[in-house]
């Protein structure tokens, strides 16, 4: 076959436009035939990416590219010899076809740099490329693809399958299992139109024989002709002086994380972005344009600096060794009545540092901590802190499938954890090569006194300590990581915040804010509930921790204080003695925190805002927020001491917008996140350098008052674009939560942006859920007067997110009300 | 401005001849029964569109058009509807080419480009054509086509397809619906949430006007056709009901299936005809348009000819409730 018909390249989606034959003197002396497929960027000087596909595949592989990337590049995606509608020639050797990519560079007389983007097999041969012509190649940009078979690891099972012996022909050419099956592995899945481009040109036996040869020129053994030649290129790889980008479907059974792995220890300049849903064919499944477009201009930049707290003031783990309080309880758990003091906790860190030690943990591993909120977990993160090891943190809140999703992402080379957890893990192929630690074999171990025991280099600041995770209300959750300096800064902020002193003791109903506890120095009490529900929170168990604490302090969200409020009874004496609430995770009600002061007489209501990646960035007292009255959207008070906030323009602005208008709220404080984990695209679009500091895009829309108050007016992603202009929604929900019987709100658009429509959708006692009575939709339109709302629902209960139980999600809802009003659903 | 307007004797374009005459324009009312002249600077012209000698004739010294003679309805035979509508389009056009006229609006409606699913936010397609009955819809889409492609260096050609037209006055929508609640016969198709945009009458006016200000040869709306409504889509049965509220008779309709609604308008279109001779209670594309979203991008109405409505859904009603309370 020489080339495709355009009715099959229009059929499958491709410009037959882009469709070209070219004679090739190649390096074997010979002339070969190369179909390729070129995208023509806007003029001659465009700079050229080159696309190299795999096996089975051919250029369509690139067919998203080839439509998405800017046309300010030119994209060439070539057939390899033998493979799609190239020219036949036999099995060809990894070395052969190598020098192929220079004979077809050279004859397409492409003379600038080129960024090579290139998958699976594809992937090896632009590596040798590059490191055979390195004054040839800007950067790669490369996707589940591999040089060697990582340390520790078997080769690809499905590959070597398909390579041994008699099933090696039955697989990859007698029948078309290899070809069809490659578009049926484990991913987003393709449309059925991307399935019939994938196998186009493999639907006859003799179109197969180059499939055949590539997967036979996988070197299995040292024995191999190809062995020696990839050996090489891998050893090269250091010395490659180029940026190299990892754009990783995370479901690939054959190139999985592990490759992904080896690639980032042998480059030097190498980022990875990790893409959760997707799988091998990652390049055709999800859009990688905005990726490549990135990766090219970043290359032109400077790479932003690092971030925040460089030096530590005081070790996260100090206090718990403070001489003065070692008879002092350090902790209360709720939940089973337990308790130590900083003596007992001091030990117990020391033990499970030295046990963790003993198990192969080092540092800078880092270790998944699957264990409830108890004492045993608050002390084995200080243990895992104190070693320089990292801990990787997901709650049960994220839902047994997010935490798989957080701890795979986080490539952990150890797991800590109850049985139960460490089974489940095991089963799950969360981490499959990870060291697996029971928590009995640490107890078991208890030998120090205390820390001052350990003779052992403390972490510097910049050293890595933990990963958090997002709440993932839309979409995977994402991890993100602190430094040792970063998580000291924070300890500071919330210290000097809320005039925390020895004296003080708290009770956390989120776990991950406990932590903080020993670092504070502070008695720290958890209270009996469901972590996995924060509504699950009684009046009488937040007392009752209270009570065995003497707390000053109590930190829940929303939805735990509001289900604390349902449960209230008469005789909470110990909630009498607290001083401070704190509560935060999403916007709390007002009456919430009124109704709040009853049961806690003496205690000032606070309201920190911040999110995963920077808290607190502001705070707000009930007091304050009384003063400052109604306006746009929920008021969260001033930028807490030393942190930078500023609105700049929602198309990823930089500089500030005009005081009171509003726009996306970007924050830079000492005690911000490093950034996010293994998700490359989603850091350089989420920070950025301006002014000497670096800025974290927190993804809200709000504005600054003239009292310097910021209003939060939304996420981004949530905002309306209407024809008249561009609309937030919370400032239009806190109008029409003030009607009576609504008990939340939410402001949909539905449409294209630009002519977005709005749909408010309400929470009543409706108990159908339906358009709005017509007196309830006057009301609605009364109260928010200027914009228009097509359409008023009521429904009995919002989509919100698990571990808050408060975030709408507005996007699906939008969904929802557009298929509702199309007239196609009820 | 010396304009022909064809179609005088509906409510649109009648409004329409009415408002050129009073802010003065020399206006030509082309239609096949004459009425009293309502303004001085309105001229009678009796005579059949299908006419060419006549329609050439009245098209004389004009120099500009707003063509709106159509035949409507569901009844008749494909020749009926062809000879009024696509030739009467051929007409106009060649009077224009004869008398060097070089604006042309043509009435259209959004009918021409309907294809039955969920319009949600679109710009006006292209017309299509090929429909096997719906002769209403076929004609005038090729009508809209052959006048759309006349448009040229000598003549401007736009076309406007003015959404569900209601208003004081119109016994189309709005007095077939009134007419209906008052008997209890009111139909709701589907759910009756389906979005869909509508056009209160003086909005429907000013945009043929603002169009015909616009169109010279070469203009940004020459060439062009355009979806337009007062831009603020609500459901079917908020229009439905709030136009009965305004006529003070109770909105209480029977629900039919969407599904069963448009097969039910298929049969009823090819049996009705058969025994009687007025228009049929439901017909597929009603039941179409109201049981499906149809609303448009009116952004393009904007930029192109600077066209905004100017009377609020609000305000409308509150115009066609005072118009019933006169009335009654």
């Amino acid at each position: 076959m020489t080339a495709p018909s355009a009715q099959l390249l229009g059929e499958i989606g491709l410009d037959p436009s882009w469709s070209h034959t070219v004679e090739v003197p190649s390096h074997d002396e010979k002339t070969h035939r190369w179909h390729y497929l070129d995208r023509p960027g806007l003029d001659d000087s465009a700079p050229t990416v080159l696309c190299l596909h795999g096996n089975p595949t051919w250029s369509y592989l690139w067919s998203r590219l080839l439509h998405e990337l800017n046309a300010e590049f030119r994209v060439i995606a070539p057939d390899h010899l033998s493979m799609g509608y190239s020219e036949q020639v036999g099995a060809r050797r990894y070395r052969d076809r190598v020098a192929d990519i220079k004979d077809f560079v050279d004859a397409l007389e492409i003379s600038r740099p080129i960024w090579l983007v290139a998958q699976d097999w594809g992937g090896a041969i632009a590596m040798g490329y590059a490191v055979a012509h390195p004054e040839k190649v800007a950067g790669l940009v490369l996707s589940n693809t591999g040089i060697a078979v990582p340390e520790g690891r078997k080769a690809p099972r499905l590959i070597q399958i398909s390579a041994s012996g008699g099933l090696h022909r039955t697989i990859t050419r007698n029948t078309a299992l290899f070809v069809r099956g490659t578009a049926f592995l484990p991913g987003a899945g393709l449309t059925s139109q991307q399935r019939k481009g994938l196998v186009a040109p493999y639907m006859h036996r003799n179109q197969r024989d180059g499939i055949g040869g590539f997967v036979a020129d996988v070197p299995f053994n040292d024995k191999h002709e190809s062995f020696n030649d990839i050996a090489q290129v891998a050893a090269q790889l250091p010395n490659l002086n180029v940026p190299v980008r990892l754009w990783w479907g995370a479901k690939d059974p054959v190139f999985n994380d592990d490759f992904a792995d080896d690639l980032i220890k042998r480059l030097s300049d190498v980022q990875i972005h990790r893409v959760a849903n997707s799988g091998h064919l990652a390049v055709l499944e999800t859009s990688i344009a905005t990726f490549v477009e990135n990766t090219i201009s970043q290359s032109q930049s400077v790479n932003s600096q690092g971030v925040g707290a460089n030096e530590i003031t005081e070790s996260l783990w100090s206090r718990i060794a403070s001489p003065s309080r070692q008879n002092t309880l350090a902790i209360y758990d709720g939940a089973d009545k337990s308790s130590v003091k900083f003596s007992d906790l001091d030990s117990r860190v020391a033990s499970f540092a030295q046990g963790l030690i003993q198990q192969g943990v080092h540092s800078g591993d880092r270790v998944a901590v699957l264990v409830p909120p108890s004492i045993d977990l608050i002390a084995l993160v200080y243990a895992c802190w104190r070693i320089g090891a990292v801990t990787v943190i997901a709650d049960r809140g994220l839902g047994i499938k997010g935490l798989g999703r957080a701890v795979k992402s986080s490539r952990v080379q150890h797991v800590v954890g109850v049985r139960a957890a460490v089974v489940a893990a095991r089963t799950l192929r969360w981490a499959a090569r990870a060291t697996f630690i029971d928590l009995k074999s640490l107890r078991n171990s208890m030998q120090l006194e205390g820390l001052s025991q350990l003779a052992l280099a403390e972490p510097v600041a910049d050293d890595l300590a933990a990963i958090l995770f997002t709440s993932g209300a839309t979409g995977p959750a994402k991890g993100v990581r602190y430094t040792h300096g970063q998580l000291g800064a924070q300890r500071d902020i919330l210290q000097a915040v809320y005039n925390i002193t020895d004296p003080d003791s708290f009770v956390a109903a989120f776990a991950p804010f406990a932590l903080f506890g020993p670092a504070l120095g502070i008695t720290t009490g958890l209270a009996d509930m469901d972590v996995t529900s924060p509504a699950t929170l009684t009046a009488q168990a937040l007392d009752d921790a209270c009570r065995a604490t003497g707390a000053t302090m109590v930190f829940a969200s929303p939805a735990a204080l509001a289900n604390v409020l349902k449960t209230a009874t008469t005789n909470l004496s110990s909630l009498k003695q607290v001083r401070l609430v704190m509560s935060a995770g999403a916007p709390v009600p007002i009456e919430t925190l009124r109704q709040m002061t009853r049961l806690c007489p003496q205690a000032e209501m606070h309201t920190p805002y911040g999110m995963t990646e920077v808290l607190p960035v502001a705070d707000l007292s009930l007091e304050q927020r009384e003063a400052v009255g109604e306006g746009a959207g929920v008021c969260v008070g001033k930028p807490v001491n030393n942190c930078h906030v500023k609105i700049v323009a929602v198309d990823g602005g930089v500089t500030e917008l005009p005081h009171g208008e509003t726009g996306e709220v970007v924050v830079s404080a000492p005690w911000m996140s490093l950034g996010y984990n293994r998700l490359w695209l989603t850091q350089q679009k989420a920070r950025f350098a301006s002014e000497g500091l670096t800025w974290h895009r927190t993804g809200d829309v709000g504005h600054l008052d003239s009292d310097g108050n910021l209003w939060i007016e939304g996420r981004v992603v949530h905002m309306i674009h209407t024809a008249q202009g561009s609309v937030t929604p919370v400032p239009l929900e806190t109008v029409c939560e003030t009607i009576s019987g609504v008990q939340r709100a939410a402001a949909v658009g539905i449409g294209e942006p630009g002519i977005q429509q709005i749909v408010m959708v309400l929470e009543t006692d409706q108990k159908n859920e339906n358009v709005a009575s017509a007196a309830l939709t006057v009301q609605v339109r009364q109260a928010l007067g200027q914009v228009d709302v097509v359409a008023v629902w009521e429904t009995k209960k919002l989509p919100v997110d698990i571990r808050h139980n408060s975030k709408i999600d507005r996007t699906a809802l939008g969904q929802r009300m557009q298929k509702v009003l199309s007239g196609r659903s009820k | 401005m010396k304009v022909l307007v064809t179609g005088a004797g509906s409510l649109l374009l009648g409004g329409i001849a009415q408002q050129l005459a009073e802010r003065g324009d020399h206006v030509v009312c082309f239609q096949r029964r004459t009425t009293e002249t309502m303004h001085q600077n309105i001229t009678m012209f009796a005579g059949d569109i299908r006419d060419r000698g006549s329609v050439t004739e009245a098209a004389s010294g004009c120099d500009a058009i707003i063509h709106g003679a159509a035949r409507v309805g569901v009844m008749g035979s494909w020749e009926e509807f062809h000879s009024t509508n696509v030739d009467g389009t051929s007409n106009i056009l060649r009077a224009a080419t004869e008398h060097q006229i070089s604006r042309l609006v043509y009435v259209s409606t959004p009918s021409v480009a309907h294809v039955g699913d969920a319009i949600e936010g679109d710009i006006a397609t292209p017309a299509t054509t090929g429909r096997k009955r719906a002769y209403y819809a076929e004609s005038k889409a090729q009508a809209e086509i052959l006048a759309l492609e006349a448009n040229g260096a000598d003549l401007g050609v736009v076309a406007i397809r003015p959404h569900l037209v209601w208003g004081p006055g119109d016994t189309q929508l709005v007095g077939r619906i009134v007419e209906r609640a008052r008997q209890g016969r009111l139909v709701m198709v589907g759910s009756g949430n389906a979005l869909v945009d509508s056009s209160y009458i003086d909005n429907a006016m000013s945009a043929h006007i603002a169009a015909l200000d616009a169109v010279t040869p070469g203009s940004p709306c020459a060439g062009k056709a355009y979806v337009i409504s007062n831009g603020e889509p609500r459901t079917v049965n908020e229009l439905m009901s709030r136009i009965c509220e305004a006529a003070g008779v109770e909105f209480s309709p029977k629900h039919v299936p969407a599904v069963i609604a448009r097969n039910l308008g298929s049969l009823v279109e090819r049996v009705w005809p058969l025994f009687r001779k007025d228009e049929p209670p439901i017909t597929r594309f009603v039941a179409e348009q109201l049981g499906t979203a149809h609303w448009f991008d009116q952004r393009p109405a904007q930029n192109d000819f600077n066209w905004k409505p100017t009377v609020s859904l609000d305000e409308g009603f509150v115009r066609l409730a005072q118009w019933f309370a006169q009335t009654a």
